[in-house]
């Protein structure tokens, strides 16, 4: 297990701890049945989902997916991409990933500046890879490692604990106090950064469709997958195999 | 006869020797950038050819996995309880559906590049992890991990994570559900049915 001694050496003092305990109760959170009380609530906010996006979010996404070209969606994805590295140096720092925090910072500052407002990666390009964290994972790694699933209209699956995360990493987007003057700018903004996200994820669709027995619990599943690797930062504990 | 036999025999077993000796990391790389290669090539492919998709990983990517382990790890602990004939069953069923949902993946293919991780094994490991990375302009980069088993014909992958996603595990509680409701009969008629859904109509032309 070299990722779990390299992740534990990389931690200090009690973020460590708390992460080492995490680490050591692996297989037991990972044998838990699915954590899903409200599974009636979610099932049915889930097919409203659909339909909103069936109608709606989705052909306009692929409206836009349509007419934007490779170097528009890059720079677009680019310039989202720096203002969430404001909340990664956050987070980082919350988490006590300090190296982490200020290779962010790093990233931040370049991309800012030389990367013309974000509109270019040029920190990617040299080399600083992003360390994506966000409120809901600091609250994993602080103690909250278990939480209820939820799925919400528009916004899609979370959990409770990723859904204050969401809350207070709405709260912490610069986004939402630099132009908080211009409203309707900022709601461009958000808007653009919604049909942009839901864009990217048009390649995923056919996938999901075509392999899902049931549709609610594979993407339930995949997004707690998901969140745990993010936790643990790309090396979560293996899943027990039954045949060993 | 008997000499061109002993040749033939001989060279066989040179060749699967040969494949037994493949570094993990080698042969994820090898595969993955001799599919990319004909993909990038294939106009039918990109414009989305099922048919031709599936061909090709069925020829390229096939012979490295070990699907019977691929299923005992999606069905779980129900595994045990499933009588050999079952398990065939599950696992011919469960392949023709995770194959099509990768090909799928292959035919949305626009310009992304892998990147591979920096790999290391201990001379003794029979499972390892390969890590790459798909990298495209303007999107986070993607983890894809390949876990590999060390069997007597080469290393075989038997799980397969986007995202931190396990593509095999995620089955889990969708199979449970159905293994809890009709049986082990009842989860391999109802992949059996998907399968035959997606037959019918080979072309969503909507999901791009």
């Amino acid at each position: 297990m070299t990722g779990e001694t390299m992740m534990r050496k990389r931690r200090a003092g009690l973020t460590g701890l708390i992460a080492g305990a995490l680490m050591l109760s692996g297989p037991a959170f990972a044998q838990q049945p699915v954590n899903d009380p409200f599974e009636g609530f979610n099932r049915a906010m889930f097919a409203v989902n659909e339909g909103l996006d069936t109608v709606a979010v989705k052909p306009i996404a692929q409206a836009y997916d349509f007419v934007t070209p490779l170097p528009v969606r890059a720079g677009v994805g680019d310039f989202f991409g720096n203002i969430l590295d404001v909340r990664n140096v956050l987070n980082n720092t919350l988490q006590g990933k300090l190296s982490d925090a200020g290779i962010d910072l790093g990233r931040l500052l370049i991309n800012s500046t030389i990367g013309i407002f974000g509109l270019f990666d040029v920190a990617s390009e040299l080399g600083l890879q992003r360390h994506d964290e966000d409120f809901g994972q600091t609250l994993a790694v602080w103690g909250w490692e278990n939480s209820s699933f939820m799925f919400w209209p528009l916004v899609g699956p979370r959990t409770v604990r990723d859904t204050g995360g969401l809350i207070v990493d709405i709260y912490t987007d610069p986004t939402w106090y630099t132009l908080n003057k211009s409203v309707a700018t900022r709601n461009s903004l958000a808007a653009l950064r919604f049909v942009d996200v839901r864009a990217s994820l048009l390649p995923s669709d056919k996938v999901v469709d075509e392999a899902a027995l049931d549709k609610y619990a594979y993407v339930r599943d995949a997004y707690l997958q998901r969140r745990r690797n993010q936790i643990f930062d790309g090396s979560p504990p293996r899943l027990e195999d039954v045949l060993d | 006869m008997m000499k061109k036999l002993i040749v033939f025999a001989f060279a066989t077993l040179l060749a699967s020797f040969a494949q037994a000796q493949t570094a993990p990391d080698v042969l994820v790389k090898q595969v993955t950038e001799e599919v990319l290669e004909i993909v990038r090539k294939d106009r039918d492919i990109q414009n989305g050819n099922a048919k031709k998709a599936i061909e090709l990983v069925d020829a390229k990517v096939i012979p490295h996995f070990n699907f019977q382990h691929m299923t005992a790890l999606a069905v779980g602990k129900d595994w045990r309880k499933a009588s050999p004939q079952q398990q065939q069953q599950l696992t011919s069923e469960f392949k023709t559906l995770l194959v099509r949902t990768y090909s799928n993946a292959l035919t949305g293919y626009k310009n992304q590049k892998v990147v591979y991780k920096p790999f290391r094994m201990n001379p003794g490991d029979t499972e390892v992890v390969v890590r790459t990375e798909v990298q495209q302009p303007g999107n986070q980069p993607v983890q894809l991990d390949y876990s590999l088993e060390k069997l007597d014909s080469g290393w075989k992958v038997y799980d397969v994570s986007v995202a931190g996603i396990s593509l095999v595990t995620n089955y889990r509680d969708q199979f449970g559900q159905e293994v809890r409701n009709s049986g082990i009969d009842g989860l391999i008629k109802a992949i059996a049915t998907k399968n035959k859904s997606l037959e019918g109509n080979p072309a969503k032309a909507d999901g791009k």
